[in-house]
């Protein structure tokens, strides 16, 4: 089984320049001096790397087979149709908000991760788990029509995208358009889906899809935070929000399946080891899922999957978990 | 003269190489985005360039209470794509090719799940040459209160 992911594989680099010294690509250019000769060589020497390291890749994708005939053309073909890909999707920042939002959660600004504290974090991984952790707050507080904090969320957001090295993800014009849609919601949550996917496209499109698992994992974490803070602090029922805790048991495998994909990044093992580390006290709560029907309603014309969970946590567990997700997420965080 | 032709003619392989990954988030979010109204999209990105014959999974938590919009969406290059959703035992819960090949599909859980979106291109058998590889992208919508 082939997963999506890719590995930026170094040594194709030296074979490039191998490959360039020994074709002698650059012969063309003799007679060429001062500023045309020094554009010219660079533009080609990146085209030849670009385009080798390109094609090795796809070596390491694809299967790899020998193209001398026709007929091995055919079969080459018929092999690459096996291929598969697979993809591990986490509930994205917005999803998470809007989840919490329908599990009854109040809005409280105090527990989230302050905007000003942006200047602490220099290394990749922090960023990248700020920017996941950014992100949900800044779903969240837009849900709840908190406009100035929105703003303020978005303007950490890109900080973090910007040091990451992710260009043009969040822009000024965003954070004019919500400047200039305070009271429209539909269109905040409209942008803030456009920034989520302009960030994850351009980690997809730079081979740096590591980054953007952290991105997610952050994200996830800090879901998981705001809901059993608020489920501690809540004066009423928070038997939906305990719900949808107990639920991100479900999620575990597909965060752990994830971050498998990037193990020789030394970032993905760290934030792997802290999920790991709620995952073994999310292996004593107990979730049984029913068999599944669909019930399509033609009027509505949205299905409905008929199921029931029947969970089970035990107090000490839930204090564990509690416990454990506060201190990784301050971790994170400080 | 020669020479300056010699880097245009790199500069253009560069610049097609390059355009492979950006076509494919241009088509997301002009074209796929657009078919998730008046659902929010997540903002998660889930593309890549899929040949006749390839099929794609994807494995994720669907959350009770919640409404979501699942949509397929590919070149117009490529044939008709197939997309089933089935529940953790493998038991088929939908499929498109019983309605119409539409490529979105409108639903809630009762119960929070994980489910897995096949996606299939079919092999076009008239076809005997290379098969058509495309964009495709599995993008999912969100109901807002």
């Amino acid at each position: 089984m082939l997963a999506f992911e890719k590995n930026i594989n170094f040594t194709c680099y030296i074979e490039c320049f191998q490959d360039i010294y020994q074709n002698n690509y650059f012969d063309m250019l003799k007679g060429l001096t001062g500023v045309r000769a020094f554009f010219a060589y660079s533009v080609i020497f990146t085209a030849l790397v670009f385009i080798c390291c390109s094609s090795e890749n796809k070596k390491s994708d694809k299967v790899q087979v020998d193209m001398n005939s026709s007929e091995q053309d055919s079969l080459a073909l018929k092999g690459i149709k096996a291929a598969k890909q697979v993809f591990y999707s986490l509930p994205s920042p917005l999803e998470t908000a809007m989840i919490l939002k329908r599990a009854g959660a109040v809005y409280s600004e105090e527990i989230l991760n302050s905007a000003d504290n942006t200047s602490r974090y220099n290394t990749n991984k922090s960023m990248a788990l700020n920017l996941g952790i950014y992100s949900t707050d800044l779903s969240y507080a837009s849900l709840f029509d908190q406009t100035q904090a929105s703003i303020r969320y978005m303007t950490a957001s890109k900080k973090m995208a910007e040091g990451l090295g992710i260009l043009n993800a969040i822009d000024n014009s965003i954070i004019e358009r919500l400047e200039a849609n305070v009271n429209n919601r539909d269109v905040i949550l409209d942008l803030i889906s456009e920034t989520l996917l302009n960030t994850n496209s351009n980690l997809e499109e730079n081979d740096r899809v590591s980054v953007g698992s952290i991105i997610l994992v952050g994200g996830w974490v800090e879901g998981l935070y705001i809901a059993i803070t608020l489920a501690e602090n809540s004066k009423t029922d928070n038997s939906e929000l305990i719900n949808r805790i107990i639920d991100q048991k479900l999620s575990l495998n597909t965060v752990i399946n994830l971050l498998n994909q990037n193990l020789d990044n030394a970032d993905i093992k760290s934030v792997l080891a802290d999920v790991n580390e709620i995952k073994a006290i999310y292996d004593q709560v107990s979730i049984s899922v029913s068999g599944v029907e669909a019930i399509p309603n033609s009027k509505s014309g949205v299905t409905t999957l008929r199921s029931k969970n029947v969970t089970s946590v035990s107090p000490e567990v839930f204090t564990k978990l509690k416990a454990k997700v506060v201190e990784i997420r301050n971790k994170y965080t400080y | 003269m020669k020479s300056l032709a010699y880097i245009a003619i790199v500069s253009i392989f560069l610049a097609a190489s390059l355009t492979g990954g950006a076509q494919c988030k241009n088509f997301a979010k002009k074209i796929c985005k657009q078919e998730l109204a008046p659902y929010i999209h997540d903002g998660n990105f889930n593309a890549a360039i899929l040949t006749e014959g390839e099929d794609a999974e994807l494995f994720k938590t669907f959350y009770a209470g919640q409404e979501y919009r699942i949509s397929i969406c590919c070149e117009e290059t490529l044939p008709k794509v197939e997309f089933k959703v089935f529940d953790v035992d493998k038991k088929l819960l939908y499929t498109n090719a019983s309605n119409n090949y539409s490529t979105s599909w409108d639903f809630k859980v009762e119960a929070t799940q994980q489910l897995i979106i096949v996606v299939k291109i079919p092999s076009d058998e008239n076809n005997a040459d290379i098969p058509t590889s495309g964009c495709v992208a599995i993008m999912f919508g969100l109901k807002t209160e």
